[in-house]
């Protein structure tokens, strides 16, 4: 039997523009994304951490939520019924870090909320937005009208260059703070602009109308202090920042405390909360922020060289047959100049300076449990 | 004059004493190295058996023996600064040194063109 033919992979509205800056463009989520432009990870990572790299994140799914009722507090309480998170308390021009969560406490996608005054807008991961939206449509449809914006692009801009950066479009952008979100114009378009992002950094994630996006980015590049960087650097990024991978640190068989999460977990829906529970797994989750989970997620520090990749199991001793915890997300922490990796230990194991072996190429190997993040956070709170 | 493996390793012959290193199109295709493990001197590898680990910053990837020998000298200076396999392939960045212990395999590696021909 001949197989069915794999569907061509779908492009961002900067796929052009990536090619033509010389990227390695891989398969991403259904999509064709760089992975690295010819300056390699290495020289993007670190230029992010010095002045301001430029990364296409137009797969992820972007996502509107309009209350069909006009009132915005009906949309905010209906998405309430998803995620553990005070979305009835976001303050409008306001961002905040959530979960989808499952009738086990599992975690089915990481996302950011914001309020933009007469709508919700999320942000979804890539490989989950159809999940995403399908379980939006079918939870809010009666009181929302859900809005996949599939003809906008997103881009993040980090570093500690960003701001200097974006002012010299907008200067207004130096007045945000930590998860602000506005809508604002860029290159002759509306667009929708939060001062986040995913590498620990200060900077901004710009949503854009496609037809602008390129236009947009290349005036940005334009800027000496801008790099193009892919998702190799964005990876190695987040790492040493401390932050989850959805499908490597986080899926369904992992709750929010598991992932010392639960900060994203607010009082209000907590027990004893105006608004306690009333979210898919909540007995499973809210009894753990009372009585702790059975592992947890922690920083791990190899004792080598040699990277430590997600997958390779975690022993107490060197000489233990029966794991204790696996690494879920492992690589290269480029401004530290080591290995690092994150993975999930019993609870009893997950102290700081606990040190446990993996297995490499057959051999054991010592690493140490170590707080996260590995560097700094920069972020513009105040 | 370089020998190539399909494998993109390559081996200068001195005599019995084969350096062995990975070609510029291996180091290009794995991006910016983090890390090489190297073999013990006095290893007896066979051809074809993994010798070598080169890691990128995103994956390992293994460097296997281009001819059977034993491992007499390995490259110190790629254990510090792996980025030397990214700037210097087949010049300072190789990787180790092997006395050959079966000659009649140097016939079975492809040549300078033969090897590119693989890589177009």
């Amino acid at each position: 039997m001949a197989q069915a033919p794999e569907p061509p992979l779908k492009r961002t509205p900067l796929y052009d523009m990536h090619v033509r800056l010389g990227a390695r463009m891989v398969p991403f989520a259904g999509y064709a994304m760089p992975v690295q432009f010819p300056h390699g990870i290495i020289k993007e990572h670190l230029h992010t951490r010095a002045a301001a790299g430029l990364f296409d994140v137009s797969h992820m799914g972007q996502i509107a939520i309009r209350p069909r009722s006009g009132r915005l507090a009906d949309a905010a309480r209906a998405l309430e019924a998803l995620v553990p998170a005070d979305i009835l308390g976001l303050a409008a021009g306001r961002q905040r870090y959530a979960l989808f969560t499952n009738s086990t406490g599992g975690i089915l996608d990481d996302l950011m909320v914001a309020n933009l005054g007469d709508h919700l807008r999320l942000v979804v991961n890539a490989a989950c937005k159809a999940a995403d939206e399908a379980e939006l449509r079918t939870h809010l449809a009666d009181d929302c009208i859900i809005d996949p914006l599939s003809d906008h692009a997103l881009v993040a801009l980090q570093g500690p260059g960003a701001e200097a950066a974006l002012a010299a479009f907008v200067p207004e952008i130096r007045t945000m703070r930590f998860m602000d979100i506005r809508t604002l114009r860029l290159s002759g378009g509306a667009s929708v602009v939060s001062r986040s992002g995913y590498t620990g950094e200060d900077g901004f994630e710009i949503s854009i109308k496609g037809d602008f996006a390129a236009t947009f980015c290349a005036a940005l590049l334009r800027d000496a202090a801008v790099l193009p960087a892919g998702l190799g650097a964005r990876d190695s990024l987040r790492l040493e920042a401390g932050l989850s991978l959805y499908g490597s640190d986080l899926d369904p068989a992992t709750t929010p405390v598991e992932a010392a999460l639960e900060w994203s977990i607010a009082k209000a829906r907590r027990r004893g909360g105006q608004r306690a529970g009333g979210f898919p797994g909540e007995e499973v989750i809210l009894g753990q922020i009372e009585l702790g989970a059975p592992r947890r997620r922690v920083g791990i520090k190899p004792e080598g060289r040699a990277p430590v990749r997600g997958g390779a199991p975690l022993f107490g001793r060197d000489d233990d047959a029966v794991p204790i915890g696996t690494v879920t997300s492992g690589g290269f922490g480029v401004s530290l100049g080591a290995p690092i990796a994150m993975g999930y230990v019993s609870a009893g194991q997950a102290t700081p300076g606990n040190r446990l072996f993996t297995e490499l190429r057959g051999r054991r190997q010592a690493v140490q449990i170590c707080e996260l993040p590995f560097v700094p956070l920069r972020y513009k709170r105040s | 004059m370089l020998k190539f493996t399909t494998d993109h390793e390559w081996l200068r012959l001195d005599g019995e004493v084969a350096t062995v290193g990975i070609t510029n199109f291996a180091q290009d295709k794995l991006g910016d190295l983090v890390f090489v493990e190297l073999p013990g001197v006095g290893t007896k590898l066979q051809k074809g058996a993994p010798a070598a680990t080169v890691e990128s910053v995103k994956a390992a990837s293994d460097v296997y023996a281009p001819v059977s020998g034993e491992v007499i000298e390995v490259n110190a200076k790629v254990g510090a600064d792996p980025a030397l396999v990214n700037s210097a392939p087949t010049g300072e960045g190789w990787l180790f040194k092997m006395k050959i212990s079966d000659t009649s395999e140097l016939g079975a590696l492809l040549d300078e063109e033969a090897y590119n021909a693989t890589i177009k």
